[in-house]
């Protein structure tokens, strides 16, 4: 798979990445070299293999329904890079 | 002038129905609506690093129960999908939800339009977590975030393109609104936002098998702007195309002022959204065992109550599906067939004297005052000829409202209400009666048999409605005929 200038716009953008033409350089041949690496695993045949979707054995962890509580307004916004005393404020977003 | 009738149009609806549970998907923060801002949030709503979440167990079992009332097929081996994506609603910048394995699979909901009853295929029902609520409004320069809503548990239904008209896209919507509180899944209440409706309409000439190009319309919070903003949509998409345009893929929103929908965005790039398996999430199992105990415990549907009224107890079709119109009204006749077995009559009661009196006050039957059982024992009453209905409907019914009274027949006592079945008593009415009008016995007897009805009401008036209606026809018959 080729890594294309392209590619890499739509991943920073993803992510919300920014890079400068220099830093799109080395990223470029970075991500070519580990999508290099994950592509020698096309190469096994995994027609008769399940799809491994849980790295753990676990299954049902669940819990009942009951309220705990919750924690009070002033700590979860004292972390809030901007808030007032009920809302955490964000740059304005168009309104969905 | 278009010419609408060359077109079809394809509806298909996305609902998001808020579950009723007490707490989260994922945490223990109450799901509660109206609480004061930011108040339902923890550690996990806020997606604190090396925090993690566990599932309701009460959610998979309301999903499946509206599944099973659905006929879906129960998806056994469940697991949880991230969304990727970056918005401020989204503490986490990602929306955990059930991307590849919905846990109800197909099914279909029975709808009733002017054109008749037919089902509308479901694609699927899953479970994802609700998102946060942005302010637009509130301050000048920012958005504001409201992250009680963030984690609380929904369920996405999901329809085929199957509905042709705003009528059907109404119709259903209304019956899915009407099973998800029946069966306690969610309140159904669109104002509050438990219940969200997006409709994706497309048009086709008629006969055309692919579907058109599909506009996404949002913020439909009543039923009826479901059906306004289809009916619109559908113009405006025929419009278009009539007058030479090209309909472009879009999201619009319904403007409750105008009844008009108004272009949101237009397809951005194509969302990619990434999504993978949760890894904090291991899978869940549901078990055959499971669904038994989830479907054992189902209350009968209002459909299939509808159904059985109608064929094993006689009621009609009307009556039938007013009574199983709504909860409330289907428990307490249900409640009144459990003490006695007259259906009919009951049904008539409900729809009557019951139904006007909630009406007047504004309640539903769940709160009219008489228990099932006092209102069985006037039932009763009236079937046993003790008592006739308008008697029992006005006077008796208000006296046992008034007084708190549970007994029928000892109110009736009290009052002295109760019918007469004592011959010699109603004879001598009848006799009153027939000596009093002596001109329209002879009518009679010449051949007006009409006349009998106003004896009937003549006997009845002095006997202030205690003579027992079948006795005193046999007996005014009786002497009518006999000097003829």
């Amino acid at each position: 798979m080729e890594v294309t200038d392209q590619l890499v716009n739509n991943l920073a953008n993803l992510a919300r990445l920014r890079f400068d033409d220099a830093e799109r350089t080395a990223i470029k041949s970075d991500l070519q070299k580990m999508i290099a690496f994950v592509e020698q695993l096309q190469q096994v045949n995994t027609s008769q293999t399940a799809p491994l979707m849980h790295m753990g054995d676990a299954i049902n962890a669940y819990r009942q329904d009951i309220v705990k509580g919750s924690m009070d307004k002033t700590t979860a916004l004292q972390n809030a890079p901007l808030a007032n005393n009920d809302y955490f404020k964000v740059p304005k977003v168009i309104k969905k | 002038m278009s010419n609408y009738d060359k077109y079809e149009a394809v509806i298909g609806l996305e609902v998001h129905a808020q579950l009723l549970t007490q707490s989260k998907l994922f945490c223990g923060d109450s799901a509660a609506f109206g609480a004061a801002p930011n108040t339902h949030i923890s550690e996990i709503t806020l997606a604190y690093p090396g925090t993690l979440p566990k599932l309701n167990k009460e959610a998979a079992t309301l999903a499946i129960r509206l599944g099973l009332a659905c006929n879906c097929r129960i998806e056994r081996k469940n697991y949880f999908a991230r969304k990727n994506y970056f918005y401020p609603d989204l503490p986490k910048g990602y929306q955990v939800s059930q991307h590849t394995t919905p846990i109800c699979v197909g099914g279909h909901v029975g709808i009733q339009t002017a054109t008749g009853e037919r089902n509308i295929i479901l694609n699927r029902i899953h479970i994802e977590e609700d998102a946060g609520k942005s302010i637009h409004d509130a301050d000048e320069n920012y958005t504001c975030v409201d992250y009680n809503r963030a984690g609380v548990p929904l369920v996405e239904i999901v329809t085929e393109p199957d509905m042709h008209n705003a009528d059907e896209a109404y119709a259903y919507i209304t019956e899915l609104r009407k099973l998800v509180r029946y069966l306690d899944v969610c309140d159904g209440n669109m104002e509050e936002g438990s219940l969200r409706c997006d409709a994706n309409v497309s048009i086709r000439l008629k006969g055309e098998k692919n579907l058109g190009i599909k506009v996404e319309v949002k913020n439909l919070n009543s039923i009826r702007n479901v059906k306004k903003a289809i009916e619109y949509e559908i113009k405006r998409m025929i419009d278009i195309v009539e007058s030479g345009g090209t309909i472009i893929q879009q999201t619009r929103s319904f403007d409750a002022a105008t009844d008009t929908t108004f272009a949101m965005r237009d397809k951005e790039e194509a969302n990619d959204y990434r999504y993978f398996a949760d890894p904090d999430l291991p899978p869940f199992i549901i078990t055959e065992a499971e669904i038994n105990s989830i479907r054992n415990a189902m209350p009968a549907l209002p459909n299939a109550l509808k159904e059985k009224y109608k064929t094993q107890y006689g009621l009609t079709e009307y009556d039938a599906s007013v009574i199983t119109d709504d909860k409330e009204t289907i428990t307490y006749y249900e409640a009144i067939i459990k003490e006695c077995n007259h259906y009919k009559a009951a049904a008539n009661w409900l729809l009557g004297p019951v139904k006007s009196y909630c009406n007047d006050k504004g309640i539903t039957a769940a709160a009219f005052p008489l228990s099932a059982k006092a209102l069985a024992s006037l039932i009763q009453l009236v079937e046993d000829g003790q008592c006739s209905f308008s008697v029992a409907s006005s006077r008796l019914l208000q006296a046992m409202l008034e007084t708190g009274k549970t007994d029928a027949l000892a109110v009736a006592t009290t009052l002295n209400l109760l019918q007469n079945s004592d011959g010699d008593a109603i004879a001598a009415w009848v006799d009153e009666v027939i000596n009093n009008m002596p001109d329209k016995v002879a009518e009679y007897r010449k051949g007006k048999k009409g006349l009998i009805g106003l004896f009937m009401g003549e006997v009845k008036k002095i006997s202030k409605g205690k003579a027992d209606p079948k006795m005193t026809t046999q007996l005014l018959t009786e002497k009518l005929n006999e000097k003829n």
